[in-house]
């Protein structure tokens, strides 16, 4: 358009000098083009960069935020919430969260989410971070082959979000005690492990997985056998006071114990894979399995008050089941109210006997056990209440043979076995304790307590008298008695008279006395001098001659 | 009004840089205005091949510039990264009307006007149009007046950046939208600049 032809120039100028140039304006074109090349690179980069949108349900979404809540695999960022709203039902929160790329490979069927908030339990403190820089979302991938988009986050975060290797073993118990999630796993008192799940299954038992790490987890065989180790075990045994536990943390917390059954055990567990049993004790662990139980009802016409279900019973001391249920029954016929108890019987307790009775086929069939036990009726066994501990009151029922007891009869086709009883022990020493305390309250008290009444005022009046009567004259006598003893005092002393003269006639005595023994002392050397006389010559001179002279 | 004569028809051409008026003859095979030795010409060589070329830059430019987080924050609550949009409704939702009107304003409804103005401009010289050339001729000054305020945006990321730098407490820090943004500003501008506003009055009969 600038060229615009005017017929003098085109003539002044036939080859214009500028055309050659024409290309480098163009070169602005550049310009858009980098732009757009740039613009395509980032969208693809960002593309690229984009993994996938996932949407999780939590039951809140206490402190996730839009754009600034994280998701969180192994505390290294993958993604962050792009939005969080109610599902239709308004029961749950759906948190979608945008993940990374590399982040996609993770998403697994049985990938776990849950939101990390700051926790303080009994074993640790976890997720405190959380605390100033707000909540994320952890993550734990699976195992699955699958893929998924969707998932149901967890309202507590797993115990082993990424922990160490090792085996994670289902327990089964009939319930998990004071066990908590983070209770650790003991073997021979060394902490190899812990637990990281309960679940309450369907049939009310509760399932109990444990981690047992790494190098540990070999000491776990089919024949292991896992106990509760929770709190102390006291024991007052026939060998004195044991106090048994495993660490003061398995006090506070609870804790599961293991240990290789006795050589002779059962696998409790079918294969690696099988479900171990959770003992209540070590010593329940180690026994050896009890097999079927075998039911049986009693009846009892007395109350058994401090009978529980759980109390042993005992076949001649050795524990052989257990009480079941204590019930009330009603007998229409003499309008009694029996006690019914059931209890659960392992004749595998009985251990040698068991054998010996297997050997002889008695076991064979409920038939053939309960003929046995009639048998063992006949020869008087009897159920028999007693107490276990004067102090608690506890009662156990005790299998034994009183062949005293009344006879019972003794049904075998009935189901469970019905076995006779006769009443407890303690009961009787009870009954016999009233009938005294009957004997005693039935003494006439009151009459003897009058007639101990009139005596006492008798011997009342009695007493006055002596007061009255016998006292003064006593104390005339007293103060006679006094009078003399003095006189008699006086008599005695050693400047009286009487003394004096006493002790003259005394040493007059004496001298008598001496003459006396030299006479005979000479008539004894000289018996004829009775006859003769003395002879004075020949004889030494003696100072008592001539006493003994003067006196013949 | 009798009709003006065009330059052309007197021979004369105008320096764009020093506003002398040169005779087309006094001109040299180098084509060179006399006084400032400049390139001369009657119309800019390729001024509407340029301007739709750095028209369609700025429009391509700013996709990303709007798409991409300009600013980066983090502090103890957290870390975010705002986009210009997110700024804008996060300023408004705050209660900042007019923070939030002035964004708007500076970072879409300028550029906007920009590619809507320039691109109408455009395509009525490229029609030879004769509709409303004053009009056309305002809006074109309009242009190259509001092109610059564009850069608020940039402005306020920048000081932010360098102002908020406490570490933990806080910090900010400009991402890769900005540039993109800034780089709309400049590619309209210079869009602006290509078009040779005589292309409004030219008509070819």
């Amino acid at each position: 358009m600038s060229e615009a032809p005017t017929p003098e120039s085109s003539r002044e100028l036939p080859t214009p000098a500028v055309r050659n140039r024409r290309w480098l304006p163009r070169l602005v074109w550049v310009v858009p083009i980098a732009a757009a090349v740039i613009g395509i690179s980032l969208l693809v980069r960002n593309w690229e960069n984009t993994g996938p949108r996932i949407s999780i349900s939590f039951l809140n979404g206490e402190g996730v935020q839009v754009g600034k809540t994280l998701v969180k695999y192994r505390d290294v960022t993958v993604g962050h919430v792009s939005g969080v709203v109610l599902s239709a039902d308004h029961q749950t929160v759906l948190v979608s969260a945008d993940l990374s790329k590399d982040a996609a490979s993770l998403l697994k069927a049985d990938t776990q989410f849950w939101v990390v908030r700051p926790r303080i339990g009994m074993g640790s403190v976890s997720g405190l971070e959380t605390l100033l820089s707000g909540v994320y979302i952890g993550m734990k991938t699976g195992a699955s082959g699958a893929s998924a988009r969707k998932f149901v986050g967890l309202e507590s975060p797993p115990p082993l979000s990424h922990g160490p290797r090792g085996r994670e073993l289902p327990l089964h118990a009939a319930r998990a005690g004071s066990l908590a999630i983070g209770a650790p796993v003991y073997f021979r008192q060394f902490q190899v492990g812990r637990v990281i799940d309960e679940n309450l299954l369907s049939d009310g038992s509760t399932r109990v997985t444990v981690f047992v790490e790494a190098p540990y987890d070999g000491f776990v065989k089919p024949v292991t056998r896992f106990w509760s180790a929770s709190g102390v075990n006291i024991r007052l045994g026939a060998d004195g006071l044991i106090v048994q536990t495993e660490s003061l943390a398995a006090v506070l917390a609870g804790g599961i114990a293991f240990d290789d059954g006795p050589a002779e055990a059962i696998p409790t567990a079918t294969g690696i894979s099988g479900e171990f049993t959770l003992y209540k004790s070590e010593a329940e662990a180690m026994a050896p399995p009890d097999g079927d139980p075998h039911y049986v009802r009693m009846r009892f016409a007395q109350a058994l008050r401090g009978l529980e279900a759980g109390a042993p019973v005992e076949f001649v001391g050795v524990n052989i089941g257990s009480v079941v249920a204590v019930d009330l029954g009603y007998r229409h016929r003499d309008r009694s109210f029996p006690v019914i108890v059931t209890a659960k019987l392992y004749p595998r307790r009985m251990g040698q006997a068991y054998e010996a009775l297997a050997a002889q086929g008695k076991t064979e069939s409920e038939e053939t056990l309960a003929e046995f036990v009639g048998t063992l009726v006949n020869r008087g066994l009897r159920a028999q209440p007693r107490s276990g501990s004067l102090l608690t009151g506890k009662l156990y029922i005790a299998l034994d043979f009183l062949p005293a007891s009344p006879p019972a009869t003794f049904d075998a086709s009935v189901r469970p076995l019905e076995l006779p009883t006769v009443n407890g022990a303690y009961q009787e020493l009870e009954a016999n304790i009233v009938r005294m305390v009957k004997k005693v309250n039935d003494l006439p008290l009151e009459q003897i307590a009058t007639h101990l009444d009139t005596d006492l005022r008798d011997l009342h009046g009695t007493l006055n008298a002596l007061h009255n009567r016998v006292l003064p004259s006593a104390v005339d006598t007293l103060s006679a008695l006094h009078t003399t003893l003095d006189s008699a005092d006086r008599t005695l002393d050693v400047e009286s008279p009487l003394q004096r003269s006493l002790t003259e006639t005394l040493s007059e005595t004496r001298s008598t006395l001496q003459a006396v023994r030299e006479l005979a002392d000479y008539l004894d050397r000289h018996p004829d001098a009775l006859l003769h006389g003395r002879r004075p010559q020949k004889m030494p001179k003696s100072p008592a001659a001539p006493l003994s002279d003067a006196k013949p | 009004m009798a009709p003006l004569k065009r330059s052309l028809e007197l021979g004369l051409i105008l320096c764009r840089i020093c506003g002398d008026a040169v005779y087309r003859s006094n001109l040299g095979p180098s084509r060179r205005c006399p006084r400032c030795h400049s390139r001369i010409e009657h119309r800019t060589p390729f001024s509407t091949e340029m301007t739709l070329a750095w028209l369609l830059a700025g429009m391509v430019l700013y996709i990303p510039a709007n798409l991409l987080p300009v600013m980066h924050t983090s502090g103890l609550l957290g870390e975010a990264d705002s986009t210009i949009l997110g700024g804008i409704v996060e300023f408004w939702r705050a209660g900042d009307w007019d923070i939030a009107l002035l964004i708007f304003i500076a970072s879409v409804a300028v550029p906007f006007t920009k590619f809507i103005a320039i691109g109408l401009l455009l395509f009525t010289v490229r029609a030879n149009s004769q509709w409303e050339q004053h009009q056309r001729a305002t809006l074109y000054r309009v242009v190259e007046f509001i092109g610059y305020w564009s850069m608020l945006d940039v402005i306020v990321v920048a000081l932010t950046s360098a102002l908020m730098q406490f570490q933990v407490l806080g910090t900010a820090e400009p991402r890769a939208g900005i540039a993109f943004f800034c780089a709309v500003v400049v590619v309209t501008m210079l869009s602006a600049l290509s078009f040779d506003a005589r292309l409004i009055w030219d008509r070819h009969a």
